[in-house]
């Protein structure tokens, strides 16, 4: 058993130095290892030496060279580890990344951090590499954060120069959702409030960099959130069967029910298993565990742990704002992998939402994004993947993608606009069994003299479903068929009654529709469906459901016309109200429509009058659905 | 969660992503005080089993206390053990200075058996604050055929997702006690009462601070007979650890060299 260790080892601070070429971060470095007695022996000499022989000031950011290889420049584009202390207790400074390659060594050094120092020099204020820098620290997850205003003495120490550095940096933040904790006058290469208090700041009471610094709080992850634990292997050493991970978030305890997702089993907790240790009644985000179950479970890597009532996301398609290192641009389309905990996952670039400037903040349209680009993204996988969002659980709500076997870039979760496919997840009713009828499928065929099926339409709001959908039905139910429509008419009223307009609320409106519409199809008839479903996950739910009775029986149909165009019908005013901010969620304007990619039958009612429209329609549906033709 | 328990966390985290993906794996174990805490890490990590063997490479002319230690915990602790005899000097390259051709032997060594038994993954025990080098390196760090470090294009590396794909040909290294310090090692040992070679406790005012071979490998002058001696001794020292170790000093760029071309 360990033994308690005397004394208890001293806190850990792992802290990165960020801001534009010159500003000043080698010199900071060189002066705190100065300041907390930190330098190699005779390292102060040889400064003081090359200082005096060239008649210069003394150069501190040489400091830094005494931690690199001599010799080697090509080495020191990378992360190095660099170490001092305070009372207080232990910094591991990631060294500030040089030019080259610059995000992918700034990720692979920043991601650890715990604070960074964002150093801006006090003459040239905010340049582009501040900005940037700044950026990525929100994107990397480092909320903590220190603006050292560098350079005072070039400004006269002047406390309303300071004051107008501050305020810009601080907007900028403020715009990427970052609030510097502490904004510090310096002059570094003077050593003037880097860690003692200096009189030529009289007008400043903040503490100094160094004092700041020890403010922070070494990251401890978090306890309070919701339990996420990712499966990392399942061991069969011995008679044991064990689940190993960390816990990522949360708390587990012995006698918990926890689900698993995807697969969305539950079990209890029956133990935590140790070597050489008593095990834990309970395990604390932070912690490499093992663990059995009273269920004999089959699971595997990949699975996340929850408890069932803070459960995450499960979903196929994803929003994300995405850092990307790979060699050649990201375009839509692109097969990419996903990890996210210990989960592996194939996704597509479904679209490139928005490239982000990280100079302007700017935001706009783009087919691609460049090696070291920021952008919006949706991400669509066939599985359905178990995430959070990061704005509520960082570790498991962010992601790295794979090209090939590398890796090449890292996202952070949102899901706007986007249902949580859980609550609509086919039912697993294991009690239920299915009763064969006395009258088969074939026989109901032969006497309509048609088949059954479905017709879907989607299609942005205006761009003509519903007009399409009754005059194909009118027209087929003269010609003798049996037809039926759905629209949010008829189904909103009784059926959904219950049902909002929620992202959750449109998905499980959309799942019975299809389930209802399945039923139609099996019957016999021909359904006609007409609702936006904007969402290829919902209309692949109803093929789904459909051709479960029916095989065959579902045909999707894109009512196409574009956004401007459905807007300028706007028939029933309601983009008006839409762009007025009246609507939430309101497909095209403020939630997303994702086309068909491969529809059965497309419609361009832009250039396709209804007569038109419906015309073709109908010659589909008497092809497709003809006894004969398909028998 | 003291700073211990986070390094023993993440260092088991690290095994383990490297059993469930990386196959088949070995461990080097060098036997000196580092790689006996990655022994011990991963007895938790596997609940009282090393599940792949640990390699010594053994150049015949290691310290005799470490032979015997090897013998006495091998069995002690259930290990699959596989002697990987080091080629002899002059298969090294004889442009080397000639301390550094004695490390490069291991270079050999671990390239022939990691050849011989087609490992893809191999444990190492170094640290990040040992040498200026050793803190470029990666947790998952590939290597190719020839067993050489490209470190000006390595893999990105961030929120503890590793690279796992290689290559044929290649293997990678892992690095599980990277982020520890010379310092958290002996806090750990301490901590966890986990055996090492006497030789690293002053006897008449020397010690090892290291281990190597015989013939290259230097103890220091130090009083510290007892754990806590050593770390009150390394929290004031401001020698490098290695000093001891010759073949570092050979020439400025020789430990580049060494590891470039696949030195641990
Ligand atoms: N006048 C003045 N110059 C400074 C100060 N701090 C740094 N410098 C100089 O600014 C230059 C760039 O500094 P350096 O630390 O290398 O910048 P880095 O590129 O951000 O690491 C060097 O010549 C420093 O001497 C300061 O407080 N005042």
């Amino acid at each position: 058993m360990p033994h308690p260790s005397h004394p208890a080892p001293r806190e850990l601070l792992k802290l990165v130095v960020v801001g534009h070429v010159d500003h000043g971060k080698s010199t900071i470095v060189g002066r705190l290892l100065y300041d907390t007695d930190s330098l190699p022996e005779g390292k102060l000499e040889e400064l003081q030496a090359l200082a005096s022989r060239r008649d210069m000031a003394l150069e501190w950011s040489f400091v830094l060279d005494a931690f690199q290889a001599e010799r080697d420049q090509a080495v020191t584009i990378d992360t190095t580890q660099i170490r001092f202390k305070t009372a207080r207790r232990d910094y591991v400074i990631i060294d500030a990344p040089g030019h080259r390659e610059f995000l992918k060594n700034m990720v692979s050094g920043a991601a650890e951090a715990d604070a960074a120092v964002l150093v801006i020099d006090a003459a040239e204020g905010v340049r582009e590499q501040s900005r940037r820098h700044g950026y990525l620290l929100h994107l990397l997850g480092v909320r903590q954060v220190a603006v050292a205003i560098n350079k005072m003495d070039l400004v006269d120490h002047d406390g309303a120069r300071f004051a107008q550095v501050a305020q810009e940096v601080s907007e900028y933040l403020a715009g990427i959702g970052v609030e510097p904790a502490f904004l510090v006058p310096i002059a570094a290469r003077e050593g003037d409030n880097v860690a003692a208090a200096s009189p030529r700041f009289d007008w400043y009471e903040g503490p100094s960099l160094l004092e700041a610094l020890d403010r922070f709080h070494a990251v401890t992850q978090p306890g309070l959130q919701p339990l996420r634990l990712p499966i990392q292997d399942v061991y069969h050493f011995d008679q044991r069967r064990i689940l190993v991970g960390r816990v990522e978030s949360g708390v587990l305890r012995v006698g918990d029910t926890v689900l698993f997702s995807p697969s969305n089993k539950t079990a209890r907790v029956r133990s935590f298993e140790a070597w050489n240790a008593e095990p834990p009644v309970e395990a604390h985000a932070g912690q490499s565990v093992g663990l059995t179950l009273e269920e004999p479970l089959f699971l595997e890597r990949g699975e996340m742990l929850s408890h069932p009532e803070a459960a995450p996301q499960l979903t196929t398609v994803l929003r994300a704002t995405l850092f990307w290192l790979g060699r050649t641009p990201l375009a839509e389309g692109q097969g990419l992998t996903l990890k996210l905990g210990t989960a592996r996952y194939a996704v597509e670039v479904a679209s490139i939402e928005q490239a982000i400037d990280t100079d302007s903040l700017e935001r706009r349209q783009a087919q691609e994004v460049p090696r070291d680009g920021i952008a919006e993204v949706v991400l669509r996988s066939r599985a359905l993947i178990a995430l959070d969002e990061a704005a509520a659980l960082q570790r498991t709500g962010r992601f790295v993608l794979l090209d090939g076997s590398e890796t090449v870039g890292g996202g952070l979760i949102s899901m706007e606009g986007y249902p949580d496919q859980r609550r609509v997840m086919a039912v697993r009713a294991s009690n239920l069994f299915s009763v064969e009828h006395a009258v088969t499928r074939e026989q109901r065929w032969a006497r309509n003299r048609h088949r059954g099926g479905v017709i879907w339409l989607t299609g942005l709001s205006g761009a003509g479903k519903s007009t399409v959908a009754m005059a194909l039905e009118r027209r087929l139910f003269e010609r003798g068929y049996h037809v039926y429509v759905l629209d949010g008419d008829n189904v909103r009223r009784g059926l959904n009654a219950n049902l909002g307009f929620s992202p959750d609320d449109r998905a499980e409106n959309i799942r019975r529709v299809g389930e209802a519409a399945a039923l139609f199809a099996d019957a016999g008839a021909i359904c006609i469906t007409a609702f936006i479903s904007p969402y290829q996950s919902d209309r692949d739910r109803a093929r789904t459901a459909a051709e479960r009775l029916v095989p065959g029986g579902f045909h999707e149909v894109f009512v196409a016309a574009d956004l401007e165009t459905c807007e300028k019908r706007d028939p029933k005013g309601l983009y008006k109200r839409a762009r007025a901010g009246e609507i939430e969620d309101f497909t095209g304007v403020s939630a997303p429509y994702e086309a068909p990619a491969t529809p059965d039958l497309s419609l361009d009612t832009a250039a396709l009058d209804v007569e038109a429209a419906c015309e073709a329609l109908f010659g589909y549906v008497t092809a497709k659905f003809a006894l004969e033709a398909t028998d | 969660m003291d700073r211990l328990d986070q390094l023993e966390a993440h260092s088991i985290y690290i095994l383990r992503e490297a059993y469930a993906q990386v196959e088949p794996l070995s461990m080097l174990w060098s036997l000196g005080k580092d790689s006996n805490v990655m022994v011990w890490l991963a007895r938790k990590a596997f609940f009282g089993r090393v599940p792949f063997p640990v390699i010594l490479l053994d150049t015949g002319n290691e310290l005799d206390e470490v032979y015997a230690f090897r013998d006495e915990y091998v069995g002690k602790w259930g290990l699959s053990y596989v002697n990987a005899a080091c080629p002899p000097l002059e298969e090294t390259d004889p442009s080397l200075p000639l301390n550094s051709r004695h490390a490069a032997r291991k270079t050999l060594g671990l390239k022939r058996i990691l050849a011989e038994q087609g490992f893809r993954g191999v444990f190492l025990g170094i640290r990040r604050d040992e040498q200026a080098l050793r803190g470029k390196e990666r947790v998952f760090s590939p290597r190719d055929a020839e067993g050489a470090w490209n470190y000006k294009e390595q893999p990105a590396e961030f929120w503890d997702h590793y690279k796992t794909e290689l290559p044929p040909g290649a293997h990678l290294r892992i690095h599980p006690l990277l982020a520890w310090t010379e310092i958290d090692i002996w806090r750990y040992i301490e901590r966890e009462d986990i055996p090492v070679v006497p030789l690293y406790f002053a006897r008449d005012g020397w010690r090892y601070r290291s281990l190597g071979e015989k013939d290259i490998t230097r103890p220091i002058r130090s009083d510290a007979a007892s754990i806590a001696e050593i770390i009150a001794e390394l929290e004031v020292t401001r020698q490098p650890e290695r000093a001891g170790r010759t073949m570092d000093h050979d020439s400025e760029d020789s430990f580049e060299r060494l590891r470039a071309s696949g030195y641990m």
